[in-house]
């Protein structure tokens, strides 16, 4: 363990503190959804649909009504016939022509038609888990088989799969200014193409969905808990959208969640059939969903096909970037999957680089395949794929070096802010400072020499960057609705110190393996100066904390963060009216440090234990000041916080077997600030790991009939121990501009910046312009020749 | 997992009798394959008869020729034997390359042999190293156990009892694992007799097989540069989304290679 | 049908159907909540317990054949009061992050140590093929074994 990165007892901004949360963890104490149960619960399992697009001509309950055990069995079209609402698509997306996106209808279990493999048609709730199976294999639906969407690169050819959305076009997404980028190619010196996939992939958080619903019938009270990383959100949309109880009797609790890379956003079918259900039988309903359910059912990720054209002057200089891009947004608009591949992808095209004119245009199809939405990084590894395998590419056709094209485009510190074509305004940045210290880690000038080495083992080495962007701490409200965005991006926090001196922080934010119970007391002792175990973070209920925005988008501690920050402030300057009140002084007079608020030019001050006890116990306490000592806010960034820094990937490939090996990976990330050092090495490692799995072996696969060929850990392939490296990473720092902590978040930086940089390794090892995502033995032997 | 009776017989006789005696009987052993067909509803047996009560299908002998491994012995047993390391490293190190950890402490030889996967790594030995399968009422020669996909010589209600691996000059095995599950997309063993060279290929085909082609060359020339002109037809392979046959019959001469590369170092 | 088992010292004799499985049998009967599910299929190592002292996947073993044997589970090895030296080695290495496959993490890492001399960094990543972690990349789980195999 680097030195850094050693316990020293501290536990302020920048120590890295042990996290608190483990001791349950490592002890089998967590509190997971499917450790709770419910006296008197039921339990659900959902009917399926087999085909990827079949109309439901009917449903033939009275089998499984016989099973023993089996209490009801509810279908799509009785939600539908209950007022149910669709489950709704957050974000308007525009087509380039001015007109509203198209989307298609999206009952929460199919109704009348299915439109992929594994969404459901009907719910059956048993007294035991066995009944309901039992139960769910004797439901027999009537399905007509209609024709099918699978392929992207054909679906905007093929039949209609909805009535008005003509060529499976939700939109067609425009931004840039084509004209000025026709012309910056008609003067080019030189023009690199390149014809590139994003695969699909599978999120397969190791915690598989899981949901507990209850009704009150008495108050009318709906309970849900649910491995939801945005409980604030997904009872808005359940309550104002979906309809299924009115908010404010409906809580949402998301206790402990086993990791969620974006899949646990989304407002599902089955949370939302299980809520409507318990208030039908009255009685608790649990559902957990099986890995094979989480294949069929969890929004899948990625899914592009891009053309992409560089254009450079003869100096090498970027003049011009065009991008034409089909998305694959599966058989529904997710929850946000309709902003993926354009808000989140088209304004990050510009990358690190000052390429003057950039034009992109993204065409979001419909297929009979289950509904793609965010997964880690979510449009911004899919931007920085375009950017940073182009630019490799045009630097091996320059004959230049891939750091040094990359630096000479680079925008300067000097240059901040900097307003790119694609509407971003960065605010801060030290690219070059990322990219040196990573060249100099990985040892740049000592490759040749492992390449050689490798060589003589029968192995082909090579090298491989990525120097990527993104936009995180989602999102500046006003932006973002203006966008098309149906809600705000803020985050709550509260900070209440009680009577005797503790501290309970309540945050929108939502933990599923980040560590904000750590970091964000960290952050609140740092603040208030108040002992680090002295204060509790609490998330995850909307019972019990104001409505906020969640976990994604690296958002946490930039928004929430920072709302604790405002909190703390508000609590300070309340603070500083009850000291001076005692100490007969004025506010103006107090200020507050470590803990204390102390009178100007006096050996007077009091703990803020002390005001917190003064404010709970008004004796002798200002008139015109409330009692207690409670504060909240919330904050609303002004822009988003522009993480970015430079991966280098060394692969090896045996050329006999195709097989690739990831030999060495070095990340270093400028995220600002750094609230907890080890924990943001964590952050990176794991999404490195995820990236590396995307350039190596994750591929979700539909056969042409749409049905999932990955369908379990057997065939879908993820990093497991022994596929990876020890990683390096390090970071920089220029703090960002705008939110009280400097800090620009750290979630999702190892899988935005990996795949390119691998990518750009194996097509160097290999000496070839491209190899699709991902990398896989027979296609890497195949690009070699095929040869025994 | 559907309803079953569950029965734990403690002699073969027993257990025969319970097998006969049910209207859909299968015999369970380490339950590696078995139960996890039974979790995906995709095996529905009457009674399941759970072979670990019986006393004389466990441990392992070694004499001079062979190695005789009871059939309940599990992966990790095999892996860590002292005998079997000594006398048949080759059959211990391919048992330590099966699954994983937790899987070798529970799946047994005699399971993933009865079970013929096509990707399972035992039947490679048992073909590669001309063993000899025995069970309550007979012997089955490797090359004529396996027989097809999930299919082999045993009868309804018959149990492998041990398994006899002829002890050769040396042997080694190669794998190319499946990167997902870690079944072997290809393994070949390969066993020098002194004289007479065996070659065991599984993952490639429907179920384990010889690779003659491979073994003719081999006791014209034991190098692995002999193996290059071989024509491995790849007609009948396995074709799936991890390896199509073409590449499957490419895995099987260079895991042949390797393997004797490996060989000719021992 | 009656399973009689020792799960972390303590006997049970439990009643369960006979196509109960082990991790159920813990999880829903015993109400040990730690040794979690996370696949069908025998891959991800979140069910990992202890039967007679060797790791094994819960998920994928009937209750009944556990008949007679000691398991153990992430709950009998140690408490918050008195960690085991691999549950302390993974707090302070960060060795977790969501927490859910490391309770089976744990146990298959203490069997590797308990069953291997001399593990390096790379035999360490090979024993740990039988579990999936999605959010730690493997980077400080391999360090965290790494410290108490060198402390031992």
């Amino acid at each position: 363990m680097s030195e850094a990165l050693e316990d020293t007892g501290e536990t302020g901004i920048g120590a890295p503190v042990r996290r608190r949360e483990d001791l349950r963890f490592i002890t089998g104490n967590g509190n997971y959804t499917d450790d709770l149960n419910q006296p008197g619960q039921l339990y659900a399992v959902f009917c399926r649909s087999p085909y990827p697009r079949a109309r439901i001509d009917g449903i033939d309950c009275d089998d499984a009504l016989a099973v023993p055990g089996v209490v009801a069995v509810y279908t799509g079209q009785q939600m539908v016939d209950d007022g149910i609402g669709d489950l709704p698509c957050g974000w308007m997306v525009k087509s380039k022509d001015g007109a509203d996106m198209l989307s298609s209808p999206h009952p929460p279990m199919a109704a009348t038609v299915a439109n992929y493999v594994g969404e459901p048609y009907a719910l059956v709730v048993a007294e035991s888990l066995q009944a309901a199976k039992q139960g769910a294999e004797s439901v027999y639906a009537d399905f007509t088989e209609l024709h099918v969407v699978v392929d992207l690169a054909t679906a905007t050819a093929s039949d209609e799969i909805y009535e008005g959305i003509p060529n499976n076009l939700a939109y067609t997404w425009a931004l840039g200014d084509e004209d000025a980028t026709r012309m910056a190619f008609a003067k080019a010196a030189h023009v690199t193409t390149m014809d590139l996939t994003n695969n699909r992939l599978i999120p397969n958080a190791i915690e598989p969905r899981a949901c507990l619903g209850m009704f009150e019938s008495a108050t009318g009270d709906y309970t849900l808990y649910t491995t939801s990383q945005n409980p604030g959100l997904e009872r808005l949309v359940l309550s104002a959208f979906v309809q299924v109880a009115p908010e404010h009797k409906l809580r949402i609790v998301a206790p402990d969640v086993g990791g969620g890379f974006g899949s646990k956003i989304f407002i599902y079918a089955e949370e939302t059939a299980v809520i409507w259900a318990a208030a039908k039988a009255n009685r608790p309903i649990k559902w957990v969903a099986e890995r094979s359910e989480s294949f069929l059912a969890d929004a899948h990720g990625r899914d592009h096909i891009t053309h992409a054209e560089l254009a450079m002057d003869e100096m090498g200089r970027f003049t011009g970037l065009k991008v034409q891009t089909t998305a694959n947004l599966g058989a529904y608009l997710s929850t946000f999957g309709s902003s993926v591949p354009t808000y989140l992808y088209g304004t990050l095209l510009a990358g690190q680089y000052k390429t003057p004119n950039i034009y992109v245009e993204v065409q979001g199809a419909y297929t009979n395949t289950a509904p793609v939405d965010a997964y880690r990084g979510a449009g911004r590894p899919e931007a920085t794929y375009v950017v940073e395998r182009i630019v490799e590419q045009a630097a091996r056709e320059l004959g230049k070096d891939p750091a040094d094209l990359r630096r000479m485009n680079m925008i300067q510190p000097e240059e901040f802010p900097y307003e790119t074509p694609v509407a971003l305004v960065y605010d801060t940045g030290n690219y070059e400072a990322s990219l040196d210290k990573a060249l100099d880690i990985i040892d740049y000038a000592g490759f040749e020499a492992r390449r050689a080495a490798a060589a003589e083992q029968g192995k082909r080495r090579g090298i491989g960057f990525a120097c990527y962007i993104e936009a995180c701490g989602l999102a500046p409200s006003k932006l973002a609705i203006e966008l098309g965005a149906g809600v705000g991006l803020y985050e709550s926090g509260e900070i209440r110190v009680n009577p005797t001196g503790s501290v309970s922080v309540f945050t929108g934010s939502h933990s599923h393996g980040q560590g904000h119970e750590t970091t964000f007391a960290q952050v609140v002792s740092d603040k208030l100066g108040i002992n680090y175990d002295d204060i509790d973070i609490i998330h995850g209920d909307t019972g019990r904390m104001d409505f906020g925005l969640g976990t994604y988008g690296s958002r946490s501690l930039a928004v929430g963060g920072s709302a604790l920050v405002a909190a703390a402030d508000k609590l300070i300057e309340k603070g500083k009216k009850i000291a001076a009140h005692m100490m007969q002084a004025t506010p103006e007079q107090v200020t507050f440090e470590d803990g204390q608020f102390t009178l100007q030019d006096s050996n007077q001050s009091m703990s803020i234990q002390e005001v917190a006890f003064a404010s709970y116990v008004p004796a002798d306490y200002p008139e015109d000041l409330e009692p207690g000592f409670a504060e909240k806010a919330f904050y609303d960034p002004n822009n988003f916080t522009y993480p970015a820094g430079t991966h280098i990937a060394e692969v090896e490939v045996d050329i006999e077997t195709g097989v690739v090996s990831l030999e060495d990976f070095v990340a270093v990330d400028d995220f600002g600030h750094i609230i907890n050092p080890l924990i943001v090495h964590g952050q990176v490692h794991g999404g490195v790991a995820q990236g590396a799995g995307q350039a190596i072996m994750e591929h979700g696969i539909y056969d042409e009939y749409g049905q999932l060929q990955t369908g379990s850990m057997m065939d879908y392939t993820m990093p497991r121990a022994d596929d990876l490296p020890d990683f390096k990473v390090d970071t920089t720092v220029t703090p960002c501009t705008h939110n009280p902590l400097g800090v620009k978040g750290c979630g999702e930086a190892g899988a935005i910046g990996s795949p390119a940089a691998i990518m750009n390794a194996i097509t160097h090892a290999l000496g070839i312009k491209d190899i699709s995502m991902p990398a896989t033995p027979e296609k890497v032997w195949r690009a070699i020749g095929g040869n025994s | 997992m559907y309803q079953f009776n569950y029965h734990k017989p403690a002699s073969l006789d027993e257990a025969v009798a319970l097998f006969r005696e049910a209207d859909d009987p299968m015999y369970l052993s380490g339950g590696m394959t078995l139960l996890a067909t039974m979790k995906q509803r995709l095996a529905a047996p009457t009674d399941l008869i759970d072979l670990a009560g019986i006393a004389e299908m466990t441990g392992v002998q070694v004499n001079a020729d062979a190695v005789r491994v009871g059939a309940f012995t599990t992966h990790n047993v095999v892996a860590g034997s002292a005998e079997i390391q000594q006398a048949l490293p080759v059959l211990s190190q391919l048992a330590g390359l099966i699954g994983d950890n937790q899987v070798r402490n529970r799946g047994t030889i005699g399971g993933s042999v009865a079970n013929s996967d096509p990707s399972a790594d035992y039947p490679a030995a048992v073909v590669g190293l001309g063993g000899t399968v025995h069970t309550q009422q007979r012997s089955i020669s490797g090359d004529e156990f396996f027989q097809d996909l999930f299919e082999t010589a045993l009868q309804p209600g018959e149990i492998i009892t041990h398994i006899d691996f002829p002890i050769p000059k040396r042997a080694a095995y190669r794998k190319f694992p499946n990167p997902a599950s870690r079944y072997a997309v290809v393994g070949v063993l390969i066993a020098d007799f002194g004289g007479s060279v065996r070659v065991g290929v599984t993952g490639a085909g429907p179920c384990a097989f010889r690779a003659s082609g491979i073994e003719e060359v081999l006791n014209e020339h034991l190098d692995p540069s002999a193996i290059n002109g071989v024509e491995v037809p790849d007609a009948g392979f396995n074709n799936d989304l991890h390896a199509s046959a073409e590449y499957r019959a490419h895995l099987v001469k260079v895991m042949a290679r390797r393997a004797l590369s490996d060989l000719l170092k021992t | 049908m009656k399973v009689t088992l020792t799960v972390n010292g303590t006997e049970h004799a439990v009643e369960v159907p006979a196509n109960t499985l082990l991790v159920d049998l813990i999880r829903v009967n015993l109400q040990l909540t730690g040794t979690h599910v996370g696949c069908d299929t025998t891959q991800c190592g979140a069910c990992t317990v202890h039967l007679d002292g060797r790791a094994v996947k819960a998920c994928s073993m009937l209750a009944a054949q556990a008949e007679g044997a000691h398991v153990t589970t992430i709950e009998g090895i140690g408490d918050p009061e008195n960690l085991h030296p691999m549950q302390a080695a993974f707090r302070e290495h960060h060795a977790l992050q969501c927490g859910f496959c490391t309770p089976g993490m744990i146990m298959q890492a203490i069997d590797l140590i308990d069953n291997n001399d001399g593990l390096d960094s790379q035999t360490i990543r090979e024993g740990l093929e039988g579990n999936i972690c999605r959010c730690t990349g493997y980077h400080n789980i391999v360090r965290a074994i790494e410290s108490v195999a060198n402390a031992s």
